[in-house]
């Protein structure tokens, strides 16, 4: 993790990559240019460029996709003949052009709505099943954490579970969707790629390889290594520290995320050893 | 000519099993023609609008078994808008108005009402077997007709169907008497089934050989059920979510235990995968396996248990798989014949993904594999190449790349060596689908080697019309094509339109194809019926030629455009008079609009005057009757009238 903040994915102009140093080890898992970003307008926005198929002059449906991803990109936005994934929930910062083209990827409807239905509803049979939840969500869900998973489904926010992250030191805000996540690893990891990780590379070689080692590092967000705490503020409108509460409970009381210098989040240093320690004792 | 008499001949035709040969039989001579047309029971019509079921009565009247498809294949993606057509009821109406002695019914992406499903229920005793594939449109109530009437029902088959659950208890309305049943598959239901009444019909049912239970059928049930039916050979489970500590379960596991039968194995609607243990015992039978709407297992699960599956033929599998499980796959499964790894994660960029790396381990260790779904992050033209040298045999490849346009990551190239290896190398190659970065070499591929490609699924690719020309020209058997978002227009479409009547369909959306050049080619081939699907009103019929068409679609057909069209489909048909845009109502009448002739006024009920859009030279003849002979007469008595 770079000590500055750099700006991910800045757009406009071609061939170059916006702000920030070039980390060719951190690939996203999302950001995957081939090509320059496509000229965009002169809007400074946190967001990932997606240029497919370099320079061909295609049919409509791609033509849109090639740009800068602002908020109305997130799945509620529909477009003309194109239909957003309304339902699918998926990582914040994940490129939604694919989604946003209808009928692709080629899956029988019946087998989508499944999927996404086991995103959705609430596991009546869970009650029944003993202490051990072991159940996992669905499969719109990184399989990364393997450790209990609560079977929580339910969001105030709707079946979107879209909350705004700030980070301190930077004015614009991000929005992670909580539901794509079963745990908070993954969350804190993709929280890391969003505000700590370089501009997006190309190099998609090593990309296979790159991904299985970011997923077996712990987050450094959680286990207080970093300069930055990860906190959230709950329905109640208090601040409290990420990590404490099981998942489930957590994605019942968390209404926005906000990444905290540690320097100030005062009164937490001691405490945070102590998490610190526990955190290294729980069974991943 | 025949040496033989007619029941000889007819004997020997009983051999001649498939549709194509007893088509080619029927060819011959009109003796056997009609010796064929007399004996043929099993019916197969691959678009229910080719043909309308009077024509089918009239042509096979001993026929027993019908299979029928309705929408496009891409309706299965919502290319097609929901109320595009593929009724069945007029077919169960005519065929129970003929007597039609009809056993068997198959259908695929058809729109099936509960009229229609209780009107079948009644109307043929013998009925036996009941197929729904990806269909839609009735309820329960449907099936409890079905359950009810149809007395020695053997076959009620379910299979990815939009159900509407009424949750009424239609398990019970199987009379105690029911008891030939052989297939049940009720795994798209989504509602409470009576478990009970599953039980008690599971168990009074001695020939069960498949069962495939719903989501709402727990462990426990399932235990019972299976004790009940311990001969079963096909089982889908419902949830298998329990705590593997329990009494329930270990039961589970006993019972499974004496199911020595079981080959086949699908379901896991919802799993807890520390359960998966409990048929570890069963795996060393299995020849399919289907875990591909199982939610969440781990990898490291997935593998454990594929371990024991030496012998399987067909793996249904999620890519939480990866790569190195579908190594595992390639050094147990050497028997494998058909894979699919399905997405676990279609819109994300994740981290659960396959790549080319696990299809290179299938085809290396699974030499009898002939039937591949991929969906992948990436693949290169060197692992395709290599797939291609290690496995010859395929029959059906369909690799889906989940960016569409995505070049070769080593190389940045296109994938056209890549594919161009494939249907090199596959010389059975019958079903293709294409993605990835694709320029119109590809088709050039495919044009010259897939000498028995007949469905080709092409999406964001080629560079111009000569793509999809190397493909009209080259590929001989060629029966259904569909193209979506790739830059295909006119020249393409009109070069060859009698091709199109040696094939069943062609789709083709946001194309480059233009409102003229369908009307062109239209104009001459009243065999076709060139549909247009005009949501939103985007394309205006008065004006420009040139516009864009966003979505065709055209068959061959012995009937002429359909009547039951919705108001969005515009039929471009020449077969009856000039070149008309037919375009109907849900109202069950129709409007012509002509080329040639003026406005006209009609007194007459029903006739209505509208204004004639300008540069078009249309004739609104006004509202006419469903009857087609009576359209064509008031046209003709009209043309007397015009000034």
């Amino acid at each position: 993790m770079q000590g500055g903040l750099g700006l991910v994915g800045v757009g406009g102009g071609g061939g170059g990559k916006g702000g920030g140093s070039a980390n060719e080890s951190t690939v996203s898992k999302v950001e995957k240019d081939y090509d320059h970003h496509p000229a965009e307008s002169d809007e400074l926005e946190l967001g990932l460029g997606l240029s497919l198929g370099g320079g061909k002059s295609k049919g409509s449906a791609w033509g849109e996709c090639g740009r800068i991803l602002t908020a109305k990109d997130f799945p509620s936005a529909v477009s003309g003949t194109k239909r957003a994934a309304d339902s699918v929930s998926h990582e914040g910062g994940s490129p939604p052009s694919i989604s946003q083209v209808v009928g692709w990827p080629p899956i029988r409807a019946y087998r989508m709505n499944s999927l996404v239905n086991q995103a959705k509803a609430p596991r009546s049979e869970e009650e029944k099943v003993g202490s051990d939840k072991e159940k996992s969500k669905d499969n719109l869900k990184k399989k990364i954490c393997n450790g209990n998973k609560t079977n929580s489904m339910f969001n105030e926010k709707g079946h979107l579970g879209f909350v705004k992250v700030n980070i301190d030191g930077l004015p614009i805000g991000r929005k992670v969707d909580l539901n794509a996540h079963a745990c908070y690893e993954t969350l804190a990891q993709t929280l890391e790629e969003m505000f700590f990780s370089s501009t997006p590379t190309i190099n998609s070689i090593g990309l296979g390889a790159e991904k299985k080692d970011s997923a077996a590092k712990t987050s450094k967000l959680l286990d207080g290594s970093s300069e930055f705490v990860l906190t959230y503020e709950d329905k109640e409108g208090d601040w409290m520290l990420v990590g404490d509460v099981p998942w489930g409970m957590f994605l019942c009381s968390v209404k926005r995320l906000r990444i905290m210098r540690t320097s100030e989040a005062n009164g937490l240093g001691p405490i945070f050893q102590e998490r610190n320690e526990k955190q290294k004792a729980k069974p991943v | 000519m025949n040496y033989f008499p007619d029941e000889v001949i007819e004997h020997v035709f009983d051999f001649i099993t498939s549709h194509k040969d007893r088509n080619a039989v029927s060819l011959v001579c009109k003796s056997w023609y009609k010796i064929e047309r007399m004996s043929r029971q099993i019916v197969f019509i691959g678009n229910c609008y080719a043909i309308s079921p009077e024509g089918v009565i009239a042509r096979f009247p001993e026929l027993k078994s019908l299979t029928l498809k309705g929408k496009p294949h891409f309706a299965d993606f919502n290319l097609v808008p929901h109320d595009w057509g593929g009724i069945l009821y007029p077919w169960i109406e005519a065929f129970a108005k003929s007597r039609v002695g009809l056993e068997e019914l198959r259908l695929k992406r058809m729109v099936v009402s509960d009229e229609s499903l209780e009107l079948l229920s009644k109307s043929f005793v013998n009925f036996k077997a009941l197929v729904l594939v990806s269909c839609e449109g009735f309820s329960t109530d449907g099936l409890a007709a079905v359950a009810a009437n149809c007395r020695f029902l053997r076959e009620l088959d379910l299979q990815e169907n939009e159900v509407e659950d009424h949750r009424g208890h239609w398990i019970s309305r199987f009379p105690e008497s029911c008891t030939s049943l052989v297939s049940l598959n009720l795994a798209c239901l989504k509602g409470e089934i009576n478990l009970s009444a599953l039980e008690r019909l599971v168990a009074r049912s001695p020939n069960l050989k498949s069962l495939r239970l719903s989501r709402a059928v727990p462990l426990d049930a399932l235990q019972k059920i299976l004790m009940r039916a311990p001969q079963l050979v096909d089982l889908g489970t419902g949830s298998f979510v329990h705590d593997p500590a329990s009494d329930a379960y270990n039961k589970l596991k006993a019972t499974i235990l004496k199911c020595k039968s079981i080959k086949s194995l699908s379901g896991f609607l919802e799993v807890a995968p520390r359960c998966l243990s409990a048929i570890h015992p069963i795996c060393h039978n299995l020849t399919s396996l289907n875990l591909s709407y199982a939610p969440g297992i781990h990898g490291n699960d997935l593998i454990k248990l594929i371990q024991h599956c030496r012998k399987l033929e067909r793996l249904w599998i999620l890519d939480c798989i990866g790569d190195k499980g579908l190594g595992i796959v390639a050094s147990t499964c050497k028997e494998l014949q058909e894979l699919r790894v399905f997405p676990s994660d279609p819109y994300g960029v994740g981290n659960a993904a396959v790549t080319e790396e696990g299809l290179v381990a299938i085809s290396a260790g699974c030499p009898k594999l002939h039937s591949l779904l991929y969906f992948c992050q990436q693949m290169t033209n060197a692992a395709l190449i290599t797939v291609a040298k290690n496995c010859s045999n395929f029959t059906r490849f369909r690799l889906c790349i989940l960016d569409p346009t995505r070049p070769d990551p080593v190389t940045m190239q296109p994938l056209d060596e890549g594919f161009g290896a494939i249907v090199q190398s596959c010389k059975r190659l019958r079903r293709l689908s294409l993605s990835g970065l694709l320029t119109d070499r590809v088709f050039l591929y495919i044009g010259m080697y897939a000498e028995q490609l007949e469905m080709l699924s092409i999406a964001f690719a080629g560079d111009s019309d000569k793509g999809m020309l190397y493909v009209l020209n080259g590929c001989k058997k060629l029966r259904k094509l569909e193209i979506r978002d790739s830059p295909f227009g006119d020249t393409a479409l009109l070069t060859d339109v009698g091709k199109y009547e040696t094939m069943r369909s062609l789709w083709m959306s946001s194309c480059e194809v233009t409102l003229g050049g369908c009307k062109t080619l239209a104009k001459n081939r009243p065999m076709l019926n060139v549909e247009i699907i005009n949501e939103d009103d985007q394309i205006d019929f008065s004006s420009d030629d040139r516009q864009k068409v966003g979505k065709m679609y055209l068959y061959r057909t012995l009937v002429g455009p359909r009547k039951d069209a919705p108001e969005f489909v515009w039929t471009l048909s020449r077969r009856w008079v000039g070149t008309d845009l037919v375009k109907q109502h849900n109202s069950n009448s129709s409007k012509f609009l002509t080329m040639a002739g003026q406005e006209k006024s009609q007194k007459s009920q029903g006739w209505s005057k509208n204004p004639v859009p300008s540069g078009w030279n249309c004739h609104n003849i006004g509202v006419l009757s469903k009857n087609y002979c009576t359209r064509i007469i008031g046209y003709e008595d009209l043309k007397g009238t015009m000034a």
